[in-house]
């Protein structure tokens, strides 16, 4: 195993080092960079970018929770009641994500684009005014972040669901709950544990994305990613981008620390009684 | 009316379950139609009427081909370095007690659950700082890295239901440790290796964001649509990405298909059950392990 290890630490976690070096670095492209303990990047990056990082975490949470809601009856429906067809099922759901990513924005650009049927047909019903638009709007861009990242909420909720024993739900109607009162006092804190593993790994790379923003979105929808890669690619102010990149890792390890430790105690639960199995 | 209402209700989560899968078809859907689109301008976003034309001439742009030739041979060598490393990290993981286990899972797990935006910049800022030239070097150094973790999880999730009294049968007829691997570890491991390599080499053809950051002047399919994307892109992108789309669909379903018939041979239960996809699925477990 030491071979793997050996990369992981050498082009992951010595990459880590090396970036939040430079987070403290000063001096321009031109002049060269220099170590100096440089702190205020970090305080003039964050307050540069205040918008975006904001912006990252709220369009992050909320195409989490979207997923969430979109993913759970569909993991719930492939686990129990599809029979024969679950694996046609989760294959129909995992196909269309081996297209590559750029070009599924790109499809939903086209979809979303101003002449296309579906804004006409909004304009129609005046779901949508004359000259409104979908494309550069942040239901669009939290629309998309969305479909992209569903199959990670698909996957673990599946994976729990599928394993939950199915003799329990039955006891507990045998002992008169009502198939409500089972869904939620069973089978929901048994797939607990699915439900923190696919929030979480859909939220974290959410709110780094900038694809999305992109494609969907304007400057006025412009995410932490955005930033972070103008920074690098196009201004060359490495300092300043560092030290944005970092930032938003210290977020996203604080969010998710809080998260598991808020969320733990039921996942864990879950994870006794399978046990106990 | 009441049996019909009770019927339309009991089945509603699976009407939701085929609207769902619908909705998750469209994007593509859409990409394969407008592969026979015939655009007037340079943007491919209106329909303008039906050409087999651009499938004809499906790889008439000689930089898209170069791109695509770069992508897939650095998905290839990523796909080989990263299943050849993963797989002996899960079976070390798996097999063996050892000082650190938590801290080597930790470290599988922390990449994936980083954003890729922070990976593609700590990567970059290591080649700035060592002053290394970017190109396909450091674009491969940085597929295999991130290919590694997923190519674990797949693999140890194989490993988890692998029946050892096999190996221990083996070994009680006389096969060395090396004969034993050979010939009943790896044949068992297969289907899990080749699941752990298609995923790693469709995370390869598909990154953009990570290799953005590490490319230099190479370009990757990717990273020629990502230029492309502000001129207009062409319909050839459209033509290859159905193609690409059909080829892994038509893998992936091989892949499952010949696990099923070597569980069937070697009657061996496998803990994820039938298909390849529930090894895809336990992605999630690794997170909620560093809870535990």
């Amino acid at each position: 195993m030491g071979p793997g290890l050996l990369w992981l630490v050498l082009f992951f976690v010595v990459p880590l080092y090396f970036m939040g070096r430079l987070a403290l670095e000063s001096g321009t492209l031109e002049t060269g960079f220099r170590f100096t303990w440089e702190w205020s990047n970090f305080t003039d990056g964050i307050s540069l970018y205040e918008e975006q990082l904001i912006r990252s975490f709220l369009y992050a949470g909320a195409a989490t929770a979207i997923a969430l809601l979109i993913a759970y009856p569909l993991a719930y429906a492939i686990a129990f009641r599809a029979g024969r067809w679950k694996n046609a099922l989760l294959f129909a759901v995992v196909a269309p994500f081996f297209t590559t990513y750029l070009i599924r924005t790109i499809g939903w650009q086209t979809i979303l684009s101003d002449d296309s049927p579906v804004v006409s047909v909004m304009q129609a019903v005046g779901l949508l005014s004359d000259g409104g638009r979908l494309l550069a709007t942040p239901g669009a861009v939290i629309a998309g972040l969305t479909y992209n990242f569903l199959p990670f909420m698909i996957l673990p909720l599946y994976a729990s669901l599928e394993r939950i024993d199915e003799s329990l739900i039955e006891a507990a109607k045998d002992l008169y709950s009502s198939s409500r009162a089972a869904f939620w006092r069973v089978t929901l804190p048994l797939s607990a544990p699915g439900i923190v593993a696919g929030t979480l790994l859909t939220f974290i790379p959410v709110a780094g994305d900038y694809i999305n923003a992109e494609f969907l979105g304007s400057s006025n929808q412009a995410m932490v990613g955005n930033a972070i890669q103008s920074l690098y690619l196009e201004l060359r102010d490495f300092p300043t981008a560092a030290a944005l990149s970092f930032t938003v890792m210290a977020v996203i390890l604080a969010l998710v620390v809080v998260y598991i430790r808020f969320a733990g105690s039921e996942a864990l639960m879950g994870e006794e009684t399978e046990e106990a199995r | 009316m009441s049996a019909a209402w009770r019927w339309i209700r009991h089945h509603a989560i699976v009407f939701y379950a085929a609207l769902a899968v619908a909705y998750m078809l469209i994007p593509v859907a859409v990409i394969a139609v407008f592969s026979f689109n015939d655009p007037e301008g340079k943007f491919n976003y209106s329909w303008s009427g039906f050409t087999t034309e651009h499938w004809e001439n499906a790889f008439a742009i000689a930089d898209l081909n170069d791109a695509l030739l770069v992508s897939l041979e650095l998905a290839a060598l990523s796909t080989a370095i990263s299943v050849a490393l993963g797989t002996l990290i899960a079976l070390a993981l798996v097999r063996h007690e050892f000082f650190g286990r938590r801290t080597a899972n930790f470290l599988i797990v922390i990449p994936m659950a980083t954003p890729e935006v922070v990976i593609g910049a700590a990567l970059l800022s290591m080649f700035l700082i060592y002053g290394l030239a970017l190109g396909f070097t450091t674009l491969l150094i940085a597929h295999v890295m991130f290919s590694i973790s997923f190519v674990v999880v797949v693999v140890r999730s194989r490993l988890i239901g692998f029946d050892r009294s096999l190996e221990e049968a083996a070994r009680d007829l006389g096969a060395t440790p090396l004969t034993t691997f050979r010939t009943v570890t790896l044949p068992l491991l297969t289907p899990g290796l080749i699941g752990a390599g298609l995923l790693a080499f469709a995370l390869s053809i598909d990154d953009f964001v990570i290799s953005n950051f590490n490319s230099g002047t190479t370009v990757t399919f990717p990273l020629w649509v990502y230029g492309a994307a502000q001129r207009g892109i062409p319909v050839q992108v459209y033509v290859i990405a159905t193609m690409l789309f059909a080829l892994t669909v038509a893998a992936m379903a091989f892949t499952i298909w010949q696990q099923r018939r070597a569980e069937r041979l070697a009657a061996v239960q496998p803990e994820t059950g039938e298909s390849g996809l529930p090894a895809l699925a336990s992605g999630g477990q690794p997170v909620a392990d560093t809870r535990a």
